[in-house]
């Protein structure tokens, strides 16, 4: 996809021309919109990819790929940021997601408990989905809501001073939908 | 103290030495036969001060700096070789020696590694920390060469050089910390990557990590010497 | 926009309030809004109509007291409210004017008496989406008072004069910053706002962003005109999604008056904001790292020298200070940098603003005179340990900081006095600690979290702190020994003195002044295979029958 136009005497003037959208999914016309915003710049990466994400929830290869081409961002460097932080993910999210915040002022509030007792009703490791796809778990470093803590966020709503009996509810209420 | 002025005087280990303005420590000392210990730093790339094997003492600083990066400055008092150095530099290799899997006896590099030669050069002697035994992989996908995660030290060479004399940019890494690992395109097989098999990742890869398949039960000591060459090439139009 | 222009819009705000007998402001800060605060004050908007009272309801932003949240508070009576919910709405508008709902009220004068607001001057007195609000509280004067009245290097001069001092924990002084991004050569410079605030225990900045964000862009945009920049960005965490909302509108509203965009005050002097999100990751709040990420790659730091200051984004002099430094600019510029320096101590001028949490019981951000002790803060301003439980140790600075011990309350909170007892100020995040803590376990979470936000690049970091992750979770589970104790001080001096940048340097603070304060409580681990606080999952060795 990289053309080039030379006669001898010239200098030698690549044309550049962008890949084409994945598919006829709109929501790759928003993230095309993120990187059209910032002129197609490099720097646009995260930007874009928070896009991407906020737009399907996770990112896979085919959108790493194809932001990291309409950037010329080289393919390895695109998906070592992607890697590198966070926040983005390379899996689908469940239908819903429990993350627990593990800050310090929550942690010293007993969040660790919570994480165990999450782990032990889903049956799953902090970081993962439950096989059924339904529920998600997860831990945030903190979210700065360290006055109520300790802190959980239901599916990004924020739910503070939670207690285990709460918590184990809702997720029971979430793996019965 | 006028920073118009090209030429510098410094003191490295009690010698003097004149340099020039925008010179590193690493370079000053090199040219004055004094040897300081490194890891991440080749001459033909870009250096990041990321091993931190080079850090030297200045007068006058508690803080220890980095010679492959850190400029000299005129009436620079440098220390090389002290008790406080030589002692981080010997828990820094312990915790190389710890992180991964490195097996001097089985690996192609045996006798020909950087790693190693540091090693017996700063004298160590014994790894105090637990070994992590991390569980690491190996990537024989590509026809010429072979990956080999549990040798592999970070130094991120491989990937300065792809991405700056060969300009594919085919290494990089991904996660973070410990975690770390090296990678090409988007954490696919080698083989079938976008690399154009010219062999500089293999010649510039400090340990055993990167080897040459052909090389395999022979010697295999590295040749990085063609940079500086290239970069020279490259300047001259 | 013109100086004159500012007060026609202020006094038009004050005249519209003075229609009402009655403003109540609802805090709609994260905190209080989990607990439901916009459906509060769209009852207690109801009620107003209902019962007939010439009152308004206003959203603001942090109160500052989360502990008791939701908060509203009655002007011009100063009457606090809290816990409320929807159907006080009612019981609340009906005293309006006379005495106040007593079971309601919050009366805390201890909590509130000794706090100095600077920095919080606004939050949760104005609507942080309203620029006229805080036009109306000499909003954005401070701007045009320098664009008109100043030169770059005057402007500079009083916030030297001020003796502020960096408030993401650097405490780097915040007029010699300036000064050398000012004299950097270039026509290009870039002004950064720190916002990634990952401290765990830290909101400081979120709530500044959310209750008062257009405090932050003038104090850009002085920073701007006195080191000759004209392009700023915000770098904000990912993980607050409503100081970016508020941000965003802010920006949208600031341009629309004038006061951000070209020829700012008929001047000159053109100036414009971004919002750049992050995207989890601690290390991003190490300025060379969050220039990498606003570069749009990995955020791992780079050796300095070079400063920033000097060649920052894009090779250009980038000036980079924390959320709440830029909101402090403004209020110097108005009333001048002597007036900033006679608060504080010697060293340290000025407020701060502190995330007081964990075990206290009025958890909660407060405003304080940089010098003010320690105990002060936590007895008197906190309302000491809840619970019949018995003070232990209140950590501050973070994952870079250490914990002080009871012994030590005394100390004067200020830059120097908190490294004196071996931690550091920080960002300002106060976590208090009781004797349902171990402090060994404590340890270990920090070097965990260090471990797992490490960037990577530098072997003593990288591999050192999850070296010391392993030694610390040994000693948690009773195996460890005294041997590990002694390896584990010489990782520490590794780590800290040769890592490349400051998340490596200041990892082993929380193990060292751990050590230093509580070692009895490791030997207990080691030696006497027990946990003190009950905390830690010993496995006893089976008892062998004769």
């Amino acid at each position: 996809m990289l053309c080039a136009m030379f006669s001898l005497e010239e200098e030698f003037v690549p044309v550049f021309t962008p890949p084409p959208l994945p598919s006829d999914d709109k929501r790759w016309k928003i993230v095309n919109g993120t990187m059209r915003k910032n002129g197609f710049a490099r720097h646009a990466l995260i930007e874009t990819l928070h896009t991407v994400q906020s737009s399907f929830g996770y990112l896979d290869d085919e959108a790493i790929r194809f932001v990291a081409l309409s950037l010329r961002v080289p393919l390895s460097q695109a998906y070592g940021v992607v890697t590198f932080y966070h926040y983005f993910s390379l899996k689908p999210p469940g239908k819903h997601t429990m993350t627990i915040c593990t800050g310090t002022a929550c942690y010293i509030k007993g969040t660790d408990k919570l994480v165990a007792a999450a782990e032990q009703r889903l049956g799953i490791p902090q970081g993962q989905t439950t096989k059924d796809g339904k529920i998600s778990l997860m831990t945030a470093r903190c979210v700065g809501a360290c006055g109520r803590a300790p802190v959980v966020l239901e599916d990004g709503e924020l739910r503070g001073q939670m207690v285990e009996g709460e918590m184990l509810e809702q997720l029971e209420r979430w793996a019965v939908e | 103290m006028s920073d118009a002025v090209e030429v510098k005087t410094l003191i490295i280990d009690g010698e003097e030495v004149s340099a020039l303005r925008g010179q590193t420590i690493l370079e000053v000392a090199r040219e004055n036969d004094i040897k300081i210990p490194t890891l991440c730093h080749l001459d033909g790339l870009s250096d990041v001060g990321a091993c931190r094997m080079c850090l030297v003492e200045i007068k006058g600083s508690n803080k220890l700096l980095p010679a492959c990066v850190a400029t000299v400055f005129e009436g620079m008092e440098v220390s090389t070789n002290t008790e406080r150095l030589q002692k981080h530099r010997r828990t820094i290799l312990e915790l190389l020696f710890a992180e991964r899997n490195h097996i001097c006896s089985v690996c192609v590099s045996n006798g020909h590694c950087e790693l190693q030669s540091l090693a017996q050069e700063q004298g160590l002697t014994h790894i105090r920390l637990p070994y992590r035994n991390p569980e690491l992989g190996v990537d024989a996908s590509n026809e010429r060469y072979t990956l080999d995660h549990n040798r592999c030290i970070l130094c991120t060479r491989c990937v300065r050089v792809c991405a700056e004399i060969e300009g594919a940019h085919v290494w990089d890494l991904m996660g973070r910390g410990i975690n770390t690992t090296v990678i090409t395109d988007l954490h696919e097989d080698w083989g079938s990557s976008t690399c154009t098999r010219c062999g500089k990742c293999v010649q510039v890869c400090p340990t055993g990590a990167l080897f040459d398949k052909s090389r395999i039960g022979m010697e295999h000591p590295k040749n990085p010497d063609f940079l500086p060459y290239l970069n020279l090439m490259r300047e001259a139009k | 926009m013109t100086i004159e222009e500012l007060d026609q819009i202020a006094d038009s705000v004050r005249a519209e309030n003075a229609k009402y007998d009655h403003e109540i402001n609802v805090c709609m800060g994260t905190g209080c809004l989990s607990q439901h605060s916009d459906r509060l004050k769209d009852a207690l908007a109801k009620e107003c109509e209902a019962q007939g009272k010439n009152a308004f309801v206003r959203r603001t932003g942090c109160m500052g007291l989360c502990a008791a949240g939701p908060l509203a508070l009655v002007d011009p009576e100063e009457i606090l409210y809290q816990h409320l919910k929807a159907d006080n709405a009612g019981a609340v508008i009906a005293s309006l004017g006379g005495e106040p709902v007593k079971e309601l009220q919050c009366d805390l004068r201890e909590h509130f008496d000794q706090q100095v607001h600077v920095v919080l001057e606004n939050s949760g007195h104005i609507d942080p989406e309203k620029i006229d609000d805080y036009i109306a509280r000499d909003g954005y004067r401070a701007l045009l008072l320098a664009l008109n009245d100043m030169t770059p290097n005057g402007v500079i001069r009083q916030i030297t004069e001020s003796g502020l001092r960096g408030r993401g924990g650097g405490g780097y002084p915040t007029g010699l910053k300036w000064s050398t991004v000012a004299k950097a050569a270039g026509d290009v410079k870039y002004i950064i706002c720190n916002g990634d605030e990952g401290d765990p225990g830290a909101f400081m900045d979120r709530s500044v962003l959310e209750s008062d964000p257009q405090r932050v862009i003038e104090g850009m945009a002085i920073a701007a005109y006195a080191v000759g920049a004209s392009k700023g960005y915000v770098y904000v965490r990912a993980e607050y999604p409503l100081a970016v909302s508020r941000l965003t509108a802010c920006l949208r509203e600031a341009r629309r008056r004038g006061l951000l965009g070209n020829n700012i005050g008929n001047t000159p002097f053109s100036f414009d904001v971004e919002i750049r999100l992050g995207a989890g990751a601690f290390v991003c709040g190490e300025e060379t790292a969050l220039i990498a990420s606003i570069e749009g790659r990995r955020g791992m730091p780079k050796p300095r020298p070079p400063y920033p200051a000097v060649s920052g984004l894009w090779g250009k002099p980038t000036l980079i200070n924390n959320v709440e430094t830029f909101a402090n600019i403004a209020p110097i510029i108005r009333k001048g940098g002597k007036w900033f320096a006679s608060m504080g101590s010697e060293r340290s001028k000025g407020t701060k603003v502190f995330a007081l949490t964990g075990k206290i019981a009025n958890t909660g951000l407060v405003e304080v005179p940089m010098g003010i002790k320690l105990r002060e803060i936590i007895e008197v301003i906190g309302g000491g340990v809840p619970d019949g439980h018995k003070f232990k140790a209140v950590q501050t600075g973070g994952p870079s900081g250490g914990c002080i011990p009871e012994a030590l309350l005394d100390t004067g909170v200020s830059y120097d006095g908190l490294m004196s007892v071996g931690s550091i100020m920080g960002s300002g995040g106060m976590i208090v600690m009781d004797d349902t803590s171990c402090m060994v376990n404590v340890a270990r979470f920090f070097i965990e979290f260090c471990m797992t936000e490490s960037c990577g690049k530098c072997i003593p970091c990288r591999a050192g702190t999850a070296q010391m992750h392993t030694l610390l979770t040994r000693i948690c589970a009773g195996q460890g020994t005294m041997e590990d104790v002694e390896l584990l001080q010489d990782l520490c001096s590794t780590v800290k003195e040769a890592s490349l940048c400051g998340l490596g340097q200041t990892a082993p603070n929380p193990v060292l002044s751990t050590l230093k304060y509580f070692r009895d409580e490791y030997i207990e681990h080691i030696v006497h295979k027990r946990c003190p606080a009950g905390v830690c999952k010993i496995e006893k060795p089976q008892e062998v029958l004769a």
